[in-house]
C-alpha cells in the first residue's frame, strides 16, 4: 500500500513481473481483494443492483442501465449508477450485489489502466473480457452465499472496427451475444422488448431510444427495475462507445428523452407497437 | 599479514558517483520545458518500441535516461505504487511528491549500499496541476538527490550547451507547438556545432491540463512532432 522500510520501494515491486494489476495486489496486499476473503454464512441482506441494456448499432455500442438497488423488499437507493467506463473504449454494466460490484469495477479498471501503461499498449477487446471472466470467478464463493455480481461488458473493437457485447454467469463463463442483451432482474422483460423494438440498422440516438424503451418496459414488469422518475429527474444512465472512444450522454439529453417517451406511454402505455409480419 | 586496504568513504563515494555519471553520460538527453498548458518532455530516441518517457498516474508523468533496465524497473515500480495506491485510497491521492520520495529514498540508498552497483540512472518525476503556477517537476539522481526544477530542465549526456541553450530561449506560456519546437531545438543544439535531429528520432509526450479525461497524459505522434518543426 505503501512505501516499504525508509521509505524506499520494496523489492518486490522493482521486480520485473506480471503486468496484471490483480496478480500485483494478490501477493502484496492480498485482502484487497475480494477473491481472499472468507464468504459470510448464507442469508446476508445488501443493496442489489437491477436491470442493465446493451445494444451495438452500426459504430458502436450503447448500454443503459436503471438507477434503482433494493434490499429485499426495500428500494434501497433510488440513483445508484451501474453502468461505468472500463477504459476508453469499453464499458461495464454491473447487476447483482452492488458493493462488491462496485468494487470489482474498480479493480476491473485499474487492471486495464495498469495493463496499458506498464505494456504501452491496451489490452484487446478480447483480452479485457477474458480478464472480467477471471475477476469473476474469484468470486464464485461469494455468489454461493447470494452475493453474485453478473456484468455486462461492451465495447469497440478497434480491429473489427464495431461495437461487441459479452455477457457472463456467476461462474466466470463468457458468452458474447449478438446485437442486443440486458442482465439483471427485469432482464426478461427488456429482452423481450428490444426483440420488438431492435434492428440492425438503427442509427445511434434510435439506439438509444430503443435501449431506453426497454428500461422502461422492464420497470413496468419487475419491482426492482427503477422506472424513470419524473418528479426527482432521475433518469438511467447511458453510455456510448465508438471509435471516438466512451463518452456518457448528458443527464439534459436522457431526461429530453424521458420526456418524450412518457409522453408517447401516455398514448398507449404498452410502448410502440411492431408490426404482425 | 596483510594490512587491509584503505579507501575513505570520500573515495567511495567519489568512485560509485564517477560510475554512475560516467554511465549516465554515455546516453542522449531528456528535455522538459513546462507551457502554457502542462509540461511537455522530448527525448532523442532511436527506439519506437524502448520509450524515455512514460505515463505513471492520471497527471503525473515519467522520464528517464541512463540504463534502460535499471529504469524501466523504477517506472514499473513507479506504476505499481501509483496503482496500488489509487486503488487502497482515492485516486488523488496519488502525487507526484510521493513518488519522488520513494524514488528518492530508492536510488539514495541503493547508491550508499556497499552490496549494490549504483542505478546509471537520472528521472524526471511531474505532476500537472490546475494552475500552471502549481505544475511540479522533479529531477532524480543517481544518489537519490532531488531537485525542484522551475520552466525547463534537461539530463542527460551533455547538458551544459543545451541547458543554457533553454536559458537563453526560454519564456513562460508558450504553447504547445513552440514548446516541442523548443526543445528540439535544445537537444540539437548539445554540441559545436549544431546537429540536425530528424522528426522520426523525437520522442514526445505531454501533460496536458486540457483534456477533459482524468488521465492527462499523451504520446505526440510523429506527424504532430514533425509539424511543430515545420512551423518554426
Amino acid at each position: 500500500m505503501t512505501a516499504g522500510d525508509n521509505g524506499r520501494l520494496p523489492g518486490s515491486y522493482l521486480v520485473p513481473g506480471s503486468s496484471s494489476f490483480a496478480d500485483f495486489v494478490a501477493e502484496q496486499a492480498p485482502d484487497l481483494l475480494p477473491a481472499r476473503r472468507t464468504p459470510p454464512p448464507a442469508g446476508v441482506e445488501a443493496p442489489h443492483g437491477t436491470t442493465i441494456v446493451a445494444a451495438t448499432f452500426d459504430g458502436g455500442v450503447v448500454m443503459a442501465g436503471d438507477r434503482r438497488a433494493t434490499m429485499g423488499n426495500i428500494i434501497a437507493q433510488r440513483d445508484i449508477e451501474k453502468v461505468y467506463p472500463a477504459d476508453e473504449y469499453s464499458c461495464v454494466g454491473i447487476a447483482g450485489t452492488a458493493g462488491l460490484a462496485v468494487e470489482m469495477v474498480r479493480l476491473f479498471q485499474t487492471e486495464l489502466e495498469h495493463y496499458e501503461k506498464i505494456e504501452g499498449i491496451p489490452l484487446s477487446l478480447d483480452g479485457k473480457a477474458n480478464r472480467l471472466a477471471t475477476l469473476i470467478r474469484g468470486n464464485l464463493g461469494m455468489a454461493m452465499q447470494g452475493l453474485a455480481v453478473v456484468p455486462l461488458f461492451a465495447g469497440y473493437d478497434l480491429r473489427h472496427e464495431g461495437g461487441r457485447i459479452f455477457s457472463y454467469d456467476v461462474t466466470g463463463g463468457r458468452y458474447e451475444e449478438q446485437a442486443f442483451y440486458s442482465v439483471g432482474s427485469g432482464s426478461l422483460f427488456a429482452r423481450g422488448s428490444l426483440k420488438k423494438l431492435y434492428h440492425e440498422s438503427m442509427p445511434e440516438d434510435d439506439c438509444v431510444t430503443a435501449v431506453v424503451q426497454a428500461l422502461y418496459d422492464a420497470a413496468d414488469d419487475d419491482s426492482a427495475t427503477g422506472g424513470l422518475d419524473l418528479t426527482r429527474r432521475i433518469f438511467p444512465v447511458v453510455a456510448i462507445v465508438t471509435a471516438d472512444g466512451y463518452r456518457r450522454v448528458a443527464d439534459a439529453d436522457v431526461a429530453e428523452l424521458a420526456d418524450r417517451i412518457v409522453a408517447s406511454r401516455m398514448v398507449r402505455p404498452d410502448g410502440p407497437a411492431a408490426s404482425l409480419t | 599479514m596483510t594490512t587491509p586496504f584503505y579507501v575513505s568513504p570520500e573515495q567511495l563515494m567519489k568512485d560509485r558517483a564517477d560510475f554512475a555519471r560516467k554511465g549516465i553520460g554515455r546516453g542522449r538527453s531528456v528535455v522538459v520545458v513546462q507551457y502554457a498548458d502542462g509540461i511537455c518532455f522530448v527525448a532523442e530516441n532511436q527506439s519506437q518500441a524502448l520509450h524515455k518517457i512514460s505515463e505513471i498516474y492520471d497527471r503525473i508523468a515519467f522520464a528517464a535516461v541512463g540504463r534502460y533496465n535499471e529504469f524501466e524497473n523504477l517506472r514499473i515500480a513507479g506504476v505499481r505504487l501509483a496503482d496500488l495506491r489509487g486503488y487502497s485510497y482515492d485516486r488523488r491521492d496519488v502525487t507526484g511528491r510521493g513518488l519522488a520520495n520513494a524514488y528518492a529514498q530508492t536510488l539514495g540508498t541503493i547508491f550508499s549500499s556497499g552490496g549494490e552497483k549504483p542505478y546509471e540512472v537520472e528521472i524526471f518525476v511531474a505532476e500537472v496541476a490546475d494552475e500552471s503556477a502549481d505544475d511540479q517537476v522533479y529531477r532524480l539522481t543517481y544518489d537519490g538527490s532531488v531537485a525542484d526544477e522551475h520552466g525547463f530542465a534537461v539530463m542527460g549526456g551533455s547538458t551544459e550547451r543545451s541547458t543554457s541553450y533553454l536559458a537563453e530561449h526560454y519564456t513562460e506560456g508558450l504553447d504547445q507547438t513552440a514548446a516541442i519546437r523548443l526543445a528540439v531545438a535544445a537537444l540539437a543544439h548539445d554540441s559545436e556545432p549544431t546537429r540536425e535531429i530528424a522528426a522520426n528520432q523525437i520522442e514526445a509526450a505531454v501533460l496536458d491540463r486540457t483534456r477533459t479525461l482524468s488521465r492527462k497524459f499523451r504520446r505526440l505522434p510523429a506527424q504532430t512532432v514533425r509539424a511543430a518543426l515545420a512551423s518554426g
